[in-house]
C-alpha cells in the first residue's frame, strides 16, 4: 500500500491533535518509530502514518536513581550511549531487529516498549515490561494519558503500562517512556559446553539457572552442517565474582562435559549476536518463528516440528525461547507449529515472512474465545474507532 | 468520625438477603457458607481496622468450579462481590460492604505442582506467601516477593495488591514473578491467562490483573516463578547519627552501581519500638539505622560488604554490626518484619506507603516529621529505602475520633508530598478505600477514566469490589 500522508508530530499535543483530526476524518493511522521492525506483526492497513521521528530526546536521567525517561522516538543507540557513560544499561537487553529484517534506520525506545522487546537477560532480569515503570501515550480518543511514573515501586491504580507495553501500537501512540536501569556488569564471561543434544542441553541450562551463580544468559545452538552443538552460559558481575562463579559453575556442570571459556570481549559479541538472532538471520527469505514455552518442554516441541518441517533452530532463555527458521512456503509451517504448541503450551509468533503471508496467517498465537473477547474490549476501551495499526495483531482488531 | 465514605448499601439487595443466602447454599457445602453474625464479624474488616462493614454473607469455595458457580449466581442476582485472601490489606482493599458477598480463597490452599527444571510452581490462590517458600526451601529455592505479612497473606492478595517486600530491591515485586493465573470473571467464565512460559501472548492482561485489587475477577490459581537462593546471605546493621546521613548513604550505594538484595531503613522511634519487642540487637544509640543485606559466597559477601562500608563511612556511619550467625541474621529480619506488629502494641497506627525518588528521601523524612508533629501526633519510619518506598507509621488512638481524623489528614498530607516530589501514593499496599479519594492528586480525570474503561471490560456492571480504588464521584464519566 502506498502511504501518501506521513505525520511527524513534534510534541504530545501535536500527536493528540493529529489523532483527533484522524478521528474526524475516519483515517486509520499506522504508528511508526524507526521503521526497523515494520515486519513485526501483520501488515498494517492504514492510509496514513504517524511517525515519532521528531519526538526525540532524553527528558530525565538520574543515574543515582537508576531511572531514565525519553520521548518515544529517541534512538535506542542514543539511550545506550548516555547509559554507557554512567556505567548503566537497559537490563532487559532489547533485541535489534535489523539483522533479521535486513532493515535500515534507528530502532527507537518507544518501539522497544510498544513491542515489549527483550533479549537473553530476560530470564534473569525480566522483560522490557518488567522495567517499564512509566508511560505517556495518546489514546484513540485523542487524549493524553499517563500511567505509572518515575519511581521504582508504584501500585497506584490499574497498571496500564503493562497493557500498552507489547500492544504493538494498537492501543495508543506512546509519546514518552520511563525505564528502570541497572549497573552494567563490570565483567562478562561465558562457559561453552560442546556436543549436547537438545534434551541434555536444556537439562544443563536448567541446572545452571537453578544454581546460585546468577547465570544471566543460557542458550543452546544445536549441531548444524558446519558446526557442532554448543551450549553457552553467561556470568556477569564484578571480576572477582565472575572468576569465582565460572569456577563453581564448571564444577557443577561437569557431568555435562568439559567446558571451554570465552572471556569478556568474545562474550559480549556472542551474546549480542544471539540477542539479534544472528544465527538464523540468513538466508533472509526463510520464515522465522519465535516460540515461548516452558524450557523443559522445548526439546519435545522441536522434536514434534522436525517430523514435518525442515529448518534450523536455537534455544535462548534456558530453552524457554525457541527461534526456528523454515522455508517460507505454504503456510510457513503454521499449522504444524500451532498444533505442537497446543500440546506443549506457550505461544508462537511468526516474526518474519513475506507480507502476503503475514496478512493471510495468524502472526500471533490465536486466542481462546474468552480471551479474544477481553482483547477486543481492551482495544475498544483505548481506541474505540479502531484508528491505530488496524489488524496489526489480529485481523479485524 | 470516620472520614472515608462507603456507598449507601442497596436496600433491594439487603431486603433479599435470605433468598440470596439460600441460593448460595445450593451451590456450596454448608461449611463453605458463613451467615451467622458472629462468624461474619471475622470478615468485616482487614488490617485497616478503623473501618468495618458487615458483609451480606461469606463464601469460602473449595474449587474453581465452585467460585465460578457462585459468581455466575451472584452476577445473575446483581449482587456485589468482594474477593478476599487473608484480609491483611493495609489499604482497606478487602473490607466488605453490607450489600456484598465476600468470596474468600482460604480453602484453596494447596500447592499443586513444583517444577525446578522450569523454575515455576503452580499453586492455588489461597496458599500463603511463605507457604510457597516453605515448601521449596529444603531444595534451595524460594518465592521472591516477601511482604512482612508473608506468614499470613495469600498469593491471591499479593496478586490483588501487587505486593512487595524487603527483598524486592533486587528481585522485583509480585508482577515480576507471576507467569499465569486462572481467574473467574464476574459472569462465572473461567479464563487461563499466561501459563508456565515467559511473557504474554497478545495484550499483557496478566500485567493489568496483578494489582487490580479484586476488581477484574477472582483469581483461583497462579503459576509463580521460583528462584534458587544465594549461597549465603547476611544482613548488616549500619547506624547513623541522622536520618539525612542514612538517606544519603542509600542513594550513594545505588549510585555506585551496587544493588544489594535489601536496604531497609528505621528511624529512632521505629528502632526503639521494634527492639523492645523483638530483641534483635538493634543499636539504640543511633538516630537512624539501615539493614543492608549482602549475598553470595562468603568471599563475595565480604567484598560487597567492604564496598558498602567504604561508602557508608563517607556518610558518617557510626556503627556497623554484622550478624555473626544464622540465628542472629534471622533475628535481624524477624525484628524488621515484626516492626508493624510491634508498633501496634504501642499504639494504633495507620501506615502510609508512598514512594519517592531516592534522592528525595531525606527531605521527605524531614517534612513527614514536621507534618505529623503539626497535628500533635507521633510517627515511626520503617521502610524499603533502596526503592524509595516509605512507610511512616502514624500513631494515634482509634477510640478518639478527633485523633483519627488528624492521623488521616496527616497521612493525606504526606502522600500529597510524595506525589509532589515526583513519587506516587502507594508503592505496594494498594489504593483500597484508604487512598481512593487522593487518586486525583496523582492522576488526571482522563487517566482515571482510561483505567475505569479497562476495568469495565472485565466487569461492565461493576459488581467486583466497587467501593475501592476510584473516587466515588469520578465514575459516571467512564
Ligand atoms: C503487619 C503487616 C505487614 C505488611 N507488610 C507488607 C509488606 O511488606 N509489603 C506489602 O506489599 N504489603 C504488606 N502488607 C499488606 C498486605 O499484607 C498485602 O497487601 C497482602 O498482599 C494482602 O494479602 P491478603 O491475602 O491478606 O489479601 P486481602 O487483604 O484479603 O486482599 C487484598 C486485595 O486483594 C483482593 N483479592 C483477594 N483475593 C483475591 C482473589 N482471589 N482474586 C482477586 N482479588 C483478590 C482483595 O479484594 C483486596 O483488594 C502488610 C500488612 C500487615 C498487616
Amino acid at each position: 500500500m502506498t502511504r501518501q500522508i506521513i505525520h511527524k508530530p513534534q510534541s504530545e499535543s501535536d500527536v493528540a491533535e493529529i489523532v483527533r483530526e484522524s478521528l474526524g476524518a475516519k483515517t486509520p493511522l499506522a504508528i511508526e518509530g524507526g521503521g526497523t521492525r515494520a515486519g513485526l506483526g501483520r501488515p498494517s492497513q492504514a492510509p496514513a502514518t504517524l511517525s515519532t521521528a521528531l519526538l526525540t530526546g532524553v527528558t530525565l536521567y538520574e543515574p543515582a536513581e537508576m531511572v531514565i525517561s525519553a520521548r518515544a522516538g529517541t534512538p535506542v543507540s542514543q539511550i545506550e550511549r548516555a547509559l554507557g557513560e554512567n556505567g548503566q544499561m537497559l537490563p532487559f537487553e532489547p533485541m535489534d531487529h535489523r539483522a533479521v529484517y535486513a532493515s535500515a534506520g534507528d530502532p527507537t525506545i518507544g518501539a522497544v516498549a510498544a513491542c515489549n522487546i527483550s533479549g537473553p537477560r530476560r530470564i534473569q532480569s525480566g522483560a522490557a515490561r518488567d522495567h517499564l515503570i512509566g508511560l505517556r501515550f495518546v489514546n484513540g480518543r485523542g487524549e493524553a494519558v499517563k500511567s505509572g511514573g518515575r519511581v521504582m515501586k508504584n501500585v497506584t491504580g490499574l497498571d496500564l503500562v503493562k497493557l500498552v507495553c507489547g500492544s504493538h501500537g494498537t492501543l495508543g501512540v506512546i509519546t514518552e517512556v520511563t525505564f528502570k536501569l541497572l549497573p552494567r556488569p563490570r565483567q562478562t564471561a561465558t562457559l561453552v559446553i560442546a556436543g549436547l543434544d537438545d534434551e541434555r542441553a536444556v537439562a544443563c541450562m536448567s541446572a545452571a539457572l537453578g544454581s546460585p551463580f546468577e547465570v544471566s544468559g543460557a542458550a543452546h545452538l544445536p549441531q548444524t552442517a558446519s558446526q557442532g552443538a554448543r551450549t553457552v552460559l553467561r556470568v556477569e558481575h564484578f571480576p572477582d565474582s565472575v572468576a569465582y562463579r565460572m569456577e563453581a559453575l564448571e564444577k557443577l556442570l561437569s557431568p555435562f562435559g568439559a567446558p571451554s571459556r570465552l572471556d569478556h570481549e568474545p562474550s559480549l559479541s556472542l551474546w549480542r549476536d544471539l540477542r539479534d538472532v544472528g544465527p538464523l538471520a540468513f538466508p533472509a527469505q526463510r520464515a522465522l518463528w519465535r516460540m515461548s514455552v516452558a524450557p523443559t518442554r522445548a526439546p519435545r516441541l522441536m522434536a514434534a516440528l522436525r517430523q514435518t518441517l525442515r529448518g534450523d533452530c536455537f534455544y535462548d532463555w534456558g530453552g524457554g525461547l525457541v527461534w526456528f527458521a523454515t522455508e517460507a512456503a505454504g503456510d510457513c509451517g503454521a499449522q504444524a507449529i500451532r498444533r505442537a504448541i497446543g500440546a506443549t503450551g506457550g505461544h508462537a509468533t511468526l516474526v518474519r515472512a513475506p507480507d502476503e503471508m503475514r496478512a493471510a496467517l495468524d502472526v500471533f498465537e490465536p486466542l481462546s474465545p474468552a480471551l479474544m473477547k477481553l482483547t477486543r474490549g481492551v482495544k475498544t476501551s483505548f481506541d474505540p474507532q479502531g484508528l491505530f495499526n488496524p489488524g496489526r495483531m489480529y485481523a479485524g482488531v | 468520625m470516620s472520614q472515608i465514605a462507603f456507598p449507601e448499601p442497596d436496600p433491594r439487595i439487603l431486603a433479599r438477603r435470605d433468598e440470596i443466602v439460600a441460593g448460595l447454599a445450593r451451590l456450596v457445602a454448608p461449611e463453605s457458607l458463613i451467615t451467622s453474625e458472629d462468624e461474619r464479624r471475622a470478615f468485616e474488616t482487614d488490617a485497616l481496622t478503623a473501618y468495618r462493614r458487615m458483609p451480606l454473607a461469606v463464601v469460602l469455595p473449595r474449587s474453581t468450579e465452585e467460585v465460578s458457580a457462585v459468581l455466575a449466581y451472584l452476577h445473575g442476582q446483581g449482587v456485589k462481590v468482594v474477593a478476599r485472601g487473608a484480609g491483611t490489606s493495609l489499604a482497606g482493599g478487602a473490607i466488605p460492604q453490607e450489600d456484598a458477598v465476600v468470596v474468600g480463597v482460604s480453602k484453596l490452599n494447596r500447592i499443586l505442582e513444583v517444577n525446578y527444571g522450569d523454575r515455576v510452581a503452580r499453586v492455588q490462590a489461597g496458599v500463603t506467601n511463605l507457604g510457597i517458600t516453605d515448601a521449596i526451601m529444603a531444595d534451595g529455592f524460594f518465592y521472591a516477593p516477601d511482604p512482612s505479612s508473608q506468614l499470613a497473606c495469600t498469593i491471591a492478595g499479593n496478586i490483588g495488591m501487587n505486593s512487595g517486600g524487603a527483598h524486592c530491591l533486587k528481585h522485583g515485586v509480585t508482577t515480576n514473578h507471576i507467569l499465569g493465573v486462572r481467574m473467574v470473571l464476574i459472569d462465572g467464565t473461567v479464563v487461563d491467562i499466561g501459563g508456565d512460559h515467559l511473557d504474554a501472548n497478545g495484550y499483557d492482561l496478566l500485567g493489568v490483573i496483578v494489582g487490580s485489587e479484586g476488581q477484574l475477577g477472582v483469581v483461583t490459581e497462579a503459576s509463580v516463578r521460583i528462584l534458587r537462593a544465594a549461597e549465603g546471605a547476611r544482613p548488616v546493621l549500619f547506624g547513623f547519627d541522622s536520618s539525612e546521613e542514612a538517606g544519603a548513604c542509600v542513594a550513594d550505594v545505588i549510585g555506585n552501581g551496587i544493588v544489594p538484595v535489601a536496604m531497609e531503613f528505621m528511624d529512632k522511634p521505629a528502632i526503639e519500638i521494634t527492639e523492645a519487642f523483638a530483641h534483635a540487637g538493634y543499636p539504640l544509640d543511633v538516630a537512624a539505622m539501615l539493614i543492608i543485606e549482602v549475598e553470595g559466597s562468603p568471599a563475595e559477601m565480604e567484598t560487597q560488604l567492604a564496598r558498602i562500608v567504604e561508602i557508608a563511612r563517607k556518610h558518617g556511619v557510626r556503627t556497623v554490626r554484622e550478624s555473626q550467625s544464622a540465628l542472629e541474621a534471622a533475628l535481624i529480619w524477624k525484628g524488621r518484619k515484626s516492626a508493624f506488629g510491634a508498633t501496634g502494641r504501642v499504639a494504633d497506627y495507620i501506615c502510609m506507603d508512598g514512594t519517592v525518588p531516592t534522592s528525595k528521601l531525606s527531605y521527605v523524612l524531614q517534612r513527614t516529621d514536621e507534618i505529623v508533629k503539626s497535628y500533635g501526633l507521633r510517627v515511626a519510619n520503617v521502610f524499603h529505602a533502596g526503592d524509595g518506598n516509605m512507610h511512616p507509621l502514624i500513631m494515634y488512638n482509634v477510640n478518639d475520633p478527633a485523633e483519627q481524623a488528624k492521623a488521616e489528614e496527616a497521612g493525606n498530607d504526606i502522600l500529597k508530598l510524595c506525589v509532589e516530589v515526583g513519587g506516587c501514593l502507594t508503592g505496594e499496599h494498594g489504593v483500597g478505600i484508604e487512598k481512593r479519594d487522593l487518586m486525583r492528586f496523582q492522576f488526571t480525570p482522563v487517566d482515571l477514566d482510561q483505567q475505569m474503561r479497562v476495568r469495565a471490560v472485565f466487569d461492565p456492571g461493576w459488581l467486583l469490589n466497587p467501593a475501592k480504588v476510584f473516587p466515588l464521584d469520578q465514575r459516571d464519566a467512564a
